[in-house]
């Protein structure tokens, strides 16, 4: 059982507090979800010298050097090929990759693809907020139908990017959605996710009242998180609604985001597999070891 | 659980100390035998048997071989790697090279050993595929954006393929940067005669891991163990808690972005760790410039006709020599400063239009005549097409 019963012990065993104060601002969503990952990984009470946080180029890829731990903050949008590496080198490490809509979905997306494809182990969370905060608000993959971003001052006329059905599509043995308007779900799936083998994604819908909010009536936190309740539905009741319900029904759910677990299989993950391979060339495992050597000699 | 390397395995699966083979394929050798267990690839022309052979002995030797999605890709999991403890390596031509200019420089930045071999072919663009060139002589020095130092090996035979990887791992270890091995597409799909040295005769060179109490290390100043600009290595997982990014960043490893003299004294460091070492880091091969009035100055794959035309013109009495840049980066400036003050004229064949003999005419300083002699279109010099260059006046 865990020992850390606040917001300020939890800090205080995983923080770097000489890294504060942090480059978030205020009503930035980024912060809670390092939170949720912190209370999800107390109680798991993983040993944190064999964690390694990575990231890619943008506010939420800012979090790895906040916490007390091994951080490899990269280039835009590679973050998930470093991971696929580090964890080859050593698979006793755990891997963690903090990354932003953009990062990810957007100049990142060909390696995301891959590493949910391959199964790599690792557990990404994907921080969307819509927008390129960092660099003050830019059009992202993210960006809902008509909403305004610097780039797109008319509105939006491109389709925003599903992180979690193109996951689930690929096949990651975990996929979830939350905000982080409501701790304890999210807490849970971020423990479930750090817990599978094989690749999880949990991403959080995350208020930028700044960049994205400001532009769009929603620059009041208050606001933007009142937004998340009224456009977000239980996964369980969307795909019921979407199966059996009215016509008007399913129109409604136009704009909603489903939140929830959107997949939690057990397929092995790719360095359990790559093991074998090894094993088995390498004769641990003595049945296969023949007909190996025999492919060999071909 | 980390590779740990063993010798006995590596001889089992490389087979053969005398062995015929593809350049490609030597690079491979060398890379196994100096201890990599990590490659992330993409296949390329002519680069492509590289990451086939390791593809198939890597996994034999306990490493892993992964195929990843795109160039930048391969060289990001390479350097993930390096910082999971593994020693690591790629391989790419012109097109995939260009690709990993970014993580190039993030390696530098980062301090990272890793090693890139670059079957090189030509360009602009796609180029032409499947033949030879020295397309990326000048990529490799100055391809990622920002002050750096690159250290670049030209293997001229398959021999030497093996060698430089093995070399370039050292290299790598030693200053914790990435090093370039320039093969071209001439050598990598050259098939010769090799030998693989034995275990005594290797020389192998491992970075400097951290051991010193985690409360004082520093990660990214000099060395708080040993006489070095290069700090040690704090392996990911080993409890040293370290910070790793490509922004400026203090000792400390911590973000420094505004700070004018934090990005100074890092990048001022990250530079003369190796330029302070340029001498050392010479290698070179002279031939007949005792007494020479002219000199070929070239490397890799245009070494081979330069050294025929020079033969020839020796027997008709012209005195030619010639030196072989083995390492090309960092450039030997003060040795070539000497030969020009030596000799009438100097010509630098290569297979493209004219890169590494700009180096030469900033070292020469003027004291000689500097010809070019370029050859493009994926065809070696021919001897006589040299010889044109020789006419004494």
């Amino acid at each position: 059982m865990s020992e850390i019963k606040t917001a300020e012990e939890l800090n205080k065993k995983y923080l770097r507090e000489g890294m504060w104060p942090t480059i978030f601002c205020n009503g930035c969503g980024n912060g809670v979800v390092l939170e949720y990952t912190l209370w999800a990984l107390e109680e798991l009470g993983w040993d944190m010298d064999k964690v390694v946080f990575v990231s890619g180029i943008g506010c939420s890829s800012r979090l790895p050097g906040y916490i007390n731990a091994d951080g490899l903050h990269t280039t835009h949008g590679r973050a998930l090929a470093f991971a696929t590496g580090i964890k080859a080198a050593n698979p006793d490490l755990n891997i963690v990759v903090f990354t932003g809509d953009g990062d990810c979905a957007g100049i990142g997306g060909n390696h995301f693809i891959h590493a949910a494809r391959r199964n790599i182990d690792m557990t990404v969370i994907m921080i969307n907020n819509f927008i390129y905060g960092m660099t003050g608000g830019q059009l992202a993959p993210t960006t809902p139908r008509g909403n305004i971003a610097t780039t797109a001052p008319y509105g939006n006329i491109e389709h925003p990017f599903d992180i979690c059905n193109l996951a689930k599509a690929l096949g990651a043995n975990y996929v979830a959605r939350w905000t982080v308007t409501h701790p304890y779900q999210p807490i849970k799936s971020v423990k479930a996710a750090l817990q599978k083998t094989g690749f999880s994604l949990v991403e959080f819908l995350a208020p930028c009242p700044t960049a994205y909010g400001r532009r769009n009536k929603l620059g009041d936190i208050k606001k933007l998180w009142k937004w998340y309740e009224d456009h977000t539905i239980l996964i369980e009741d969307y795909e019921r609604i979407m199966n059996y319900g009215s016509d008007e029904e399913k129109e409604a759910m136009k704009d909603m985001f489903p939140i929830g677990v959107f997949q939690d299989i057990d397929k092995p993950g790719f360095f359990t597999e790559y093991k074998k391979l090894v094993d088995r060339l390498m004769g641990k495992n003595d049945k296969k070891t023949v007909k190996a050597k025999a492919v060999i000699q071909k | 659980m980390r590779y740990k390397r063993d010798p006995k395995k590596i001889r089992e699966v490389l087979g053969n100390k005398i062995q015929f083979i593809l350049g490609d394929m030597a690079c491979v050798y060398g890379g196994i035998l100096a201890g990599c267990s990590f490659f992330g690839g993409y296949p390329i022309t002519p680069a492509s048997e590289v990451a086939e052979g390791m593809a198939r002995l890597l996994p034999r030797v306990g490493g892993t071989y992964i195929q990843m999605e795109d160039e930048i890709g391969s060289i990001a999991s390479v350097i993930g790697a390096s910082w999971g403890g593994a020693k690591a390596m790629t391989a790419t031509s012109g097109p995939g090279f260009s690709l990993m200019m970014e993580n190039y420089g993030y390696a530098v930045m980062t301090e990272t050993p890793c090693v890139i071999v670059n079957v090189q072919r030509t360009g602009p663009s796609t180029g032409q595929p499947t033949l030879g060139a020295q397309g990326d002589m000048m990529q490799a020095r100055w391809g990622t954006h920002g002050d750096f130092e690159a250290i670049a090996l030209a293997p001229s035979n398959v021999q030497e393929c093996l060698d430089f990887t093995i070399e370039a791992f050292n290299l790598s270890e030693k200053y914790r940067n990435p090093v370039c091995v320039m093969a071209d597409g001439e050598v990598g799909h050259l098939r010769e005669r090799i030998v693989i040295p034995d275990e005594k005769d290797l020389k192998i060179i491992n970075r400097v891991e951290a051991t010193i109490d985690k409360e004082k290390f520093i990660p990214f100043g000099e060395s708080q163990t040993r006489k070095s600009k290069v700090p040690d290595f704090p392996t990911f997982g080993t409890g040293y808690r370290t910070y790793i990014t490509g922004l400026t960043h203090n000792e400390k490893g911590f973000p420094a972005t505004d700070k004018q003299k934090d990005h100074e004294k890092l990048v001022k460091r990250i530079t003369s760790k190796i330029t302070d070492d340029a001498d050392k880091l010479i290698m070179i091969e002279e031939s007949n410039l005792d007494d020479a009035d002219i000199a070929f100055v070239t490397y890799g794959a245009s070494a081979r006709p330069a050294e025929t035309a020079m033969d020839i013109a020796r027997s008709k009495g012209i005195k030619v020599g010639m030196l072989r840049l083995k390492i090309v980066w960092p450039f030997p400036e003060k040795l070539i400063y000497k030969l020009g003050k030596k000799v009438d004229k100097i010509i630098v064949p290569e297979m493209n239009l004219g890169q590494i003999v700009h180096p030469v005419k900033e070292a020469v300083s003027g004291n000689c005549e500097v010809i070019s002699a370029p050859k493009i279109g994926g065809e070696m010099h021919l001897p006589h097409e040299l010889l044109r260059y020789l006419e004494v006046k």
